[in-house]
């Protein structure tokens, strides 16, 4: 089934069997394989993407589900030149990640989550993290990164700027 | 941890599911928010050979305020009934549903269908007595939430039919708590108190094959019991069985805290409605 979509704003086009992921298109037909999959059946959070803006496991999406719509991915965090977005830095400087596995999935909930509740409180941040799971860190460090993000995102001064999303961003056209 | 082939039909409209559905005789499923079907397609537990995708149905996505009664469309997500005003005790409900990312997919209609006891719209529909509006090849029709249920991911829906709204009556008060052992889980014990058409009523997930009332409870309840009493009573009336997550003991225990606290809910509610 031939399908159009987009990927942190780039237009893809791929024929997918119906029951292919959208997490394997992402990484075996895309080559975005910092989609990370852990369980493959929804309980991991390692997967997760933004769908329109929306949090979504892409393991229990199949990519015929987005035709026409707008994924956002890991590797759009990243600035024009490569720079580490404001959340990427804080999970650096609070130590939020060991190996990594996760950390995908956690960087684009707490993405979604600053975005949507930028007064976010500590519980708060438990609670939309609580999704995700990570085997190595003990979750502190991720909570403190997040706190950190937000204060560095969310201060009333620089939310427009830094907040300027990948996601959301409209279908392109041909 | 791959799904077996299907075909793939994206619906435009709910004849078509209908139609598709009739067509597949018994072998297609509907595929709405997907965070329960595609875990089964995934571990091989259904194999489907077709997924009628009803996302883009237009019509099916609407919360809408009928005086007394809430109806929410087939596709609402979770995250949305979080978010609406209008039925505060399904807004609480739905607060309890998994996680972020799955309550942004998830669906009411789904949700009622794949009739998980320990899920929390069932249980919420049971308590407020809802109607659900199923469509077929011959039209439309109701049924209760009640003779909607019929086991465990078990319901009375025929396999050319869906689900299309939820009519969820507004209780004239409520009382919801649910306890799990981990944030984000399925339930081991949800319990819903609420006053419905002016009975009290009294409704457990997580403890039977279906939502389960606890009607000598309520009789209770309507007698001016004190709250620790009804619960009890409720505790020893319902039937839990025991699995790996807990005894009979530890549910009974459960149910009955679940509902005192649900009951605390509930009076309080009454003092600030005075």
């Amino acid at each position: 089934m031939k399908i159009s979509f987009s990927v942190n704003g780039e237009r893809a086009d791929l024929d997918v069997e119906p029951r292919r992921t959208l997490a394997d298109a992402l990484r075996d037909d895309c080559g975005l394989t910092g989609t990370h999959l852990g369980c493959e059946h929804g309980v991991c959070g390692a997967c997760t993407i933004l769908v329109d803006g929306e949090p979504a496991r892409a393991c229990l999406m199949f990519a015929v589900q987005v035709d026409g719509a707008s994924v956002s991915t890991v590797e759009g965090l990243q600035g024009t030149d490569g720079e580490l977005h404001p959340v990427q830095e804080a999970f650096v400087a609070c130590h939020g990640l060991q190996c990594g596995f996760c950390t995908p999935g956690m960087l684009m909930s707490a993405c979604h989550l600053l975005d949507t509740k930028p007064d976010a409180d500590r519980e708060t941040i438990r609670a939309e993290m609580s999704g995700n799971i990570c085997r190595c860190t003990g979750y502190q460090s991720i909570v403190d990164a997040v706190e950190r993000a937000r204060e560095e995102m969310c201060a009333p001064a620089v939310r427009d700027s830094n907040t300027a999303a990948p996601w959301g961003a409209t279908f392109p056209e041909e | 941890m791959k799904c077996a082939p299907f075909d793939y039909v994206r619906a435009s409209s709910v004849e078509e599911t209908v139609k598709v559905l009739g067509e597949a005789a018994g072998e297609g499923k509907i595929l709405a928010g997907g965070q329960s079907l595609v875990p089964v397609l995934a571990l091989r537990m259904a194999r489907p050979a077709v997924l009628v995708d009803v996302n883009r149905v237009p019509g099916l996505s609407t919360i809408r305020r009928l005086d007394d009664i809430v109806e929410v469309g087939a596709t609402v997500r979770h995250s949305r009934l979080v978010e609406q005003p209008e039925h505060p005790l399904l807004a609480e409900a739905a607060r309890w549903i998994g996680h972020t990312a799955i309550r942004s997919r998830g669906t009411t209609g789904g949700s009622i269908a794949h009739a998980d006891p320990s899920a929390e719209l069932p249980v919420v529909a049971v308590a407020t007595g809802a109607s659900v509006t199923v469509a077929g090849p011959h039209g439309s029709r109701d049924v209760d939430a009640e003779e909607l249920f019929v086991s465990a991911l078990m319901t009375s829906l025929d396999e050319d039919e869906m689900i299309t709204a939820v009519r969820f009556p507004r209780p004239a008060r409520w009382g919801f708590a649910e306890f799990a052992r981990r944030h984000g889980d399925f339930a081991l014990v949800t319990a819903v108190v609420t006053e419905v058409r002016g009975r009290p009523r009294i409704t457990f997930g997580g403890v039977a094959s279906v939502p389960q009332r606890a009607t000598t409870a309520e009789q209770a309840l309507a007698d001016g019991k004190p709250a620790t009493e009804v619960a009890r009573i409720a505790a020893e009336e319902i039937e839990p069985t025991a699995d790996l997550h807990g005894s009979v003991e530890f549910r009974r225990g459960i149910a009955a805290e679940m509902t005192r606290r649900a009951l605390v809910q509930f009076d309080s509610e009454q003092e600030h409605s005075r």
